[in-house]
Order: structure tokens, then sequence, then C-alpha cells
């Protein structure tokens, strides 16, 4: 966990006065909504289909007990009593008042959460690896450099008005679970031939209208060098991004336009003006944002405890230890994590009451921290071995112990035309459908990893491009039509996907998705050989096939 | 972004204007008597551009109450209205799942 100081609190706090002020002008008429929605924005307050919308901020991804409670009590006091966790490690309330957003926002600064820079064309919420600092092989913990980018961004007043949004995700894992190529930058923290640890830097990634894979820009860059190169790149972007048209706004079309070269070379331009001015970050800095990251005092713990030799007999049990338990740096511990996925269920979502509990669980479990992944699942990260069993049977009692962790029902999307202003069509309800056409976990197991993304508009919140199997809401003649891409992934491996023919209706959906899964089992060369890279082997003519030759 | 008011407007039948409440985010709309009501029923009609750009300016004019005004279009069927495509019927009777908390 990490540690606020005075500075971190008393900007929250500043913002939660202004921002009540600015609520207060607007009811009252004295602001006007052209005037006010850019204020509410950098606020995180959207406006959807039935009322506004908060998303809050959690950091890279991780939160205290503390803080997770204060958010169930947001959901019960303020909304509905339930959240929303996002691709971006958010969550977002669907029913809030303007009236009651201040007061909503006082009671998230009081635990040191925020608001801020969750929507506008600024820098978002840094996102990282869920498992950061106690993955095994883990290079160091990214979030040092997580927070770095956070305290640096935030409010910077030359990156408040960028053309267009901006998106950071920062991995220190040979396998990427941040998706970090999917960003606007990504950073892979990697050591070079001499040893020392610096990062890979990616530009120019992201989904939407018009999605691009990101690029390496820089091999390696040192730490020492990390901030001053990113202003390098975000100036560049400041200077040269399109304001004229915001489907052409976002750095990865500047990238593409300019060709990944000439963008370097304005970026290095720029760099070696400044490479060695005020943002040179020296070790003491570095080391000082580390020494306010809290870690447990792990105990010296068997890796295979009776208590889990004895739980192993239990079928149920084991399913959901295979599933939803990694390994962790430490010998005697493990990281789990927990789905938000359960059959029939909303992808993300979770009660005010679950909330609660969970907190109580990782206060019990796991040294009271919590993790969100951009799988809209939630983690444990530091749990004892000996107390899988013992958390297991807690979980399961909340609801919460489903075992598709990476499984096909293991479903990312967005909210959809059920609450968002955005969208074309919905996405929950064929996520729904879809848990239940695979709900039995035998079958389940047999797929294997299968990730199925789900995007209710263009917009891609849902990251359909990169879904093994991606689907794509569009809107025909008031009638709600999806679009199926195979074969994209999200990791270090990162592709888009590829889409297998003309759109089906909302109702042909999941039959669709059986006969693509059904083809896949059919065809896979063995059992181990994953949906992807199946597709990867055979293209998409088999499966178009498939599904088109009755359509 | 082009003022609700400078876009052209062209509807294909009844049309009301709708909006969200400024001080909740509620779906509402424009009624005949110049206010706004939660209640889909109670909305002013509209069959003609020239009538539907009017009461759109009038809800424009109404930027204390509401938020974001535009034209939609509706279904008549024995006296009743009706949201005119599934995005306005999902505004007008909530989301098509059950909530994780039943309000």
């Amino acid at each position: 966990m990490y540690a606020y100081d005075e500075i971190d609190r008393t900007l929250v706090n500043e913002r939660v006065s202004e921002f009540r002020d600015q609520v207060k002008r607007r009811l009252s008429g004295e602001l006007t909504e052209d005037e006010f929605k850019m204020l509410r924005l950098q606020n995180g307050v959207y406006l959807q289909l039935h009322a506004y919308m908060l998303r809050v901020a959690i950091p890279y991804g991780t939160m205290s007990s503390q803080q997770l409670r204060r958010l169930a009590h947001v959901a019960r006091r303020y909304d509905r009593g339930y959240g929303h966790f996002t691709t971006r490690q958010n969550i977002q309330y669907n029913w809030i008042k303007l009236v009651d957003l201040p007061d909503a926002l006082a009671d998230l600064a009081e635990v040191g959460i925020h608001a801020m820079q969750t929507s506008g064309n600024n820098t978002r919420n840094v996102t990282s690896d869920q498992w950061a600092g106690v993955a095994p092989g883990e290079i160091e913990d990214p979030r040092i450099w997580a927070e770095l980018l956070r305290q640096y961004t935030t409010l910077h007043p030359e990156f408040s008005f960028l053309p267009r949004k901006f998106k950071f995700a920062i991995t220190a894992s040979a396998h990427d679970r941040a998706a970090i190529k999917i960003h606007d930058i990504g950073l892979r923290l990697h050591k070079n031939a001499a040893g020392e640890t610096g990062f890979e830097v990616l530009v120019g990634g992201g989904l939407g209208r018009t999605p691009f894979i990101g690029k390496t820009i820089k091999p390696y860059v040192a730490g020492r060098d990390l901030l001053s190169y990113v202003e390098a790149i975000l100036r560049v972007y400041n200077q040269y991004g399109r304001r004229d048209n915001i489907y052409k706004a976002r750095i990865k079309i500047l990238v593409h336009e300019l060709g990944i070269e000439k963008f370097a070379q304005e970026v290095e331009a720029e760099w070696q003006e400044m490479r060695d001015g005020a943002l040179v970050l020296d070790h003491e800095v570095v080391e000082d944002i580390r020494s306010r990251f809290f870690y447990p005092a792990y105990e010296k713990l068997p890796h295979m405890p009776d208590e889990l030799k004895k739980a192993a007999h239990d079928a149920k049990f084991e399913a959901w230890r295979k599933n939803s338990v990694s390994p962790h740096k430490e010998q005697g511990y493990a990281i789990v994590t927990i789905s938000l996925k359960p059959v029939g269920g909303p992808p993300g979502d979770a009660t005010a009451e679950q909330m609660d509990a969970l907190a109580d669980l990782a206060d019990t479990y796991s040294f009271g921290e919590i993790r969100v992944g951009h799988e809209q699942n939630l983690a444990l990260p530091h749990v004892a071995r000996r107390d899988l069993p013992a958390l297991w049977k807690a979980l399961d009692k909340l609801g919460l112990a489903t075992p598709n962790v990476n499984l096909v029902t293991d479903i990312i999307a967005c909210p959809g035309l059920d609450y968002c202003s955005l969208a074309n069509a919905r996405s929950i309800p064929i996520a729904q459908e879809l848990t239940r056409r695979f709900a039995n976990h035998e079958t389940a197991n047999l797929i294997g990893r299968l990730h199925i993304n789900i995007s209710g508009c263009i917009n891609a919140c849902g990251h359909h491009h990169v879904g093994h199997i991606g689907i794509l809401g569009v809107e025909k003649n008031d009638e709600e039509f999806y679009q199926i891409t195979i074969g994209g992934r999200a990791d270090e491996k990162a592709e888009l996907g590829h889409l297998i023919g003309p759109a089906v209706p909302y109702g042909d959906v999941a039959d669709v998705v059986e006969d693509i899964v059904e083809a896949y089992l059919a065809l896979r060369a063995q059992p181990d050989e994953l949906f992807v890279d199946t597709v990867k082997r055979l293209g998409v003519e088999p499966f178009r096939e498939r599904v088109y030759a009755t359509r | 972004m082009t003022s609700p008011l400078q876009q052209k407007i062209k509807i294909t039948g009844p049309s009301i204007v709708t909006a969200n409440r400024t001080a909740d985010g509620a779906v509402i709309y424009r009624t005949a008597a110049k206010d706004w009501s939660t209640e889909l029923g109670r909305a002013a009609i509209v069959r003609a551009a020239d009538e539907a750009r009017a009461l759109l300016a009038e809800s424009v004019a109404d930027d204390l109450g509401a938020v974001g005004p535009y034209i939609a279009p509706v279904e008549l069927s024995d006296g009743a209205v009706k949201p005119g495509n599934l995005r306005e019927q999902i505004r007008l009777s909530g989301v098509t799942i059950g909530l994780p908390v039943q309000a």
C-alpha cells in the first residue's frame, strides 16, 4: 500500500471544496451546463442515460480495506448499493445525483480516494499489473513508477487540455497483465545488457474507432529519465495532435500518420533539449516514493501446508483453486483472484455488502490489501496458502467463488446500452446469456483459456478488438446487431482480432459464439492448444465457414 | 460541439423532446405546459420539423432545469405514448437486466 503525504491529502481535499462550489454555482444557475460540463468531467462525472455517473480512480489498481469499505459506503449512501469495476481499474457508480456528488467525494477524500482526471482530455488513471509487487519474477514493483507518474501528471497544467484523453499502463513482468500495448504510452520495466533497470517505452496503442497496437519508440529509457522522456512525448503530442477532429485526436493517429520513426525523431529532439533539466529523477526522489509503499511482514510458511493437502480432496475447492489461485513471490503465499463474473451476473459489478465483506476478508487474509485488474475482477495479493480453504468457504458464501477466472465465462463487458449514452447496443445481457450457455464448469474447463470481450459501441470500453472472441454492438435500422472478431489478445503478444463476417442480430450472438467454440474444439491440434493459438494457426476461414454455413 | 439548435432537424413521425434533470440526472420530458415531467405520457408531441425546432428551442433555454435536450421519436398507440426506439425504451423503463441490488 502507498501512504499519501500531506501534499496529497491537501490536494484531494481542496479539489472537493472547489467542486462543491462549482456544483453549487451550477445548481443556482450561475454556471451554464456548457461552462460546467468540462468541470464535472475533470472530476469524473458523466451524464448517462438514466442519471449522472461518477468514475472513481483506483490508482494502479491498489486499495486498502478501509478504502474498499468507503467505496461500499458511497454505493450504499449515494447510489443504489453497488458499483461497477472497469477495465481501467476504476469503479463507477451509475445512479448518483449531482446534488450528492460533493458529499460523496468528500467521504472518499477522507480515505485518500478521488475522481480527478478520470475523464476529460488529460492524463487518466495510471494503470498497472494487479499482481504488482507480488508476482514471481517481476523486475521490481512497477507501482513505484506508476505513483511517480500519478503525482507528476495530476493537475499538470501543460497536460490538462491535451487534444484528447491520454492513458498510461505499466508492467514489470514478462507476462503483461496490464495490457500496455493498447495504451497511449505503455511502459515495460526490464534490464538492459548492463543489468540496469529501465523502461521499454511503447507509444500509440489504443482501441476505439481506429485501433492500433502500440509501437516501441525507445527500447530502453533509464529510470532517471522516465519523466523527461514521457514529457517529451506529451509535448510532441500536445503540439501536433489534431484538435479539429475528435476521431483523429488520439496520439495513436499522430503516430500512425507521422510514422513511428518520424514521431520518435521529434520526441528525441525535444528530449535532448530537456533531459538533464528539472525532470531528472534523483535516486532520493524514487527512494522516497518507494519508502511510502508498505509491504507485509510475511511469515516463513511451507508451500504445501496441511490445510491445503486436506482441502485438495474437495473437488469444488480444487476447481476454484486451479483457476483463482496464482503463485506468489513469497513461499507459502498466493495471489487470489476474485471473480466478479457470476453466472448470469453483470461483469464487474459488486454490491456494497460484497465490498464490505471483502474488506473484512482482506483484513483477515491479505494484510488489508485488495487489487483491481483490468479484467474487471478483484484480487487479494497476500494470502497464506494455509488460509486458502477458509478463504474459499467465505468467498463462496458471498457468491464470490465462481471458479471461472480466465475461462470462457470470465467476460469483460462495458455497461453498454443499459447505462451508457454513447452505446448503440447492449453488452451486459449478451454477457449474461453467454455465462449461462457455458455455465457447466467441466465444459468451460475443457475449452480452457478463452477471453470474450464485449463493447456496446465503437469506443471499445470492453476492449473487444483484443478479445480472443470480440463482440461489438452496432445499430442497424434501430435494431441491435453485433460484429464478431476472433484472434485478438491484450497481453505481451497483443494483436487485434479479425472480423469473421457480417454482423448478427442480438438473438443470434450466443449461438454464434457456441459455434465458434465448437469449431475450436474440433480444430485444435491438441487439448492444450489455446483458442487464440488455434486461430493463429488456421486463420479465420474455418470459423467463418462454421458460423455462416447455415446463416 | 454543434448546438442542438444548429443541427438539422429531420423527423419522420411523432416526436418529443427529452433531457436529463440537472439536479439528479433523472429522465424528463418537455410538456406542452412548458415544464418538465418524468412521465412520457405528459410529453408534448410534435409532428413537423418547425414544431420540433420550437419545442427544442424552449427546452434548451431552460438550462437550469435540464441537461442535453434532444428530439426523440415516439409511437402513438391507442392514445398511449411509447418510446420510438430501444434507447428511449431503456431510458423510460430502466435497465433491461436485474440490478445487483434491487432499488
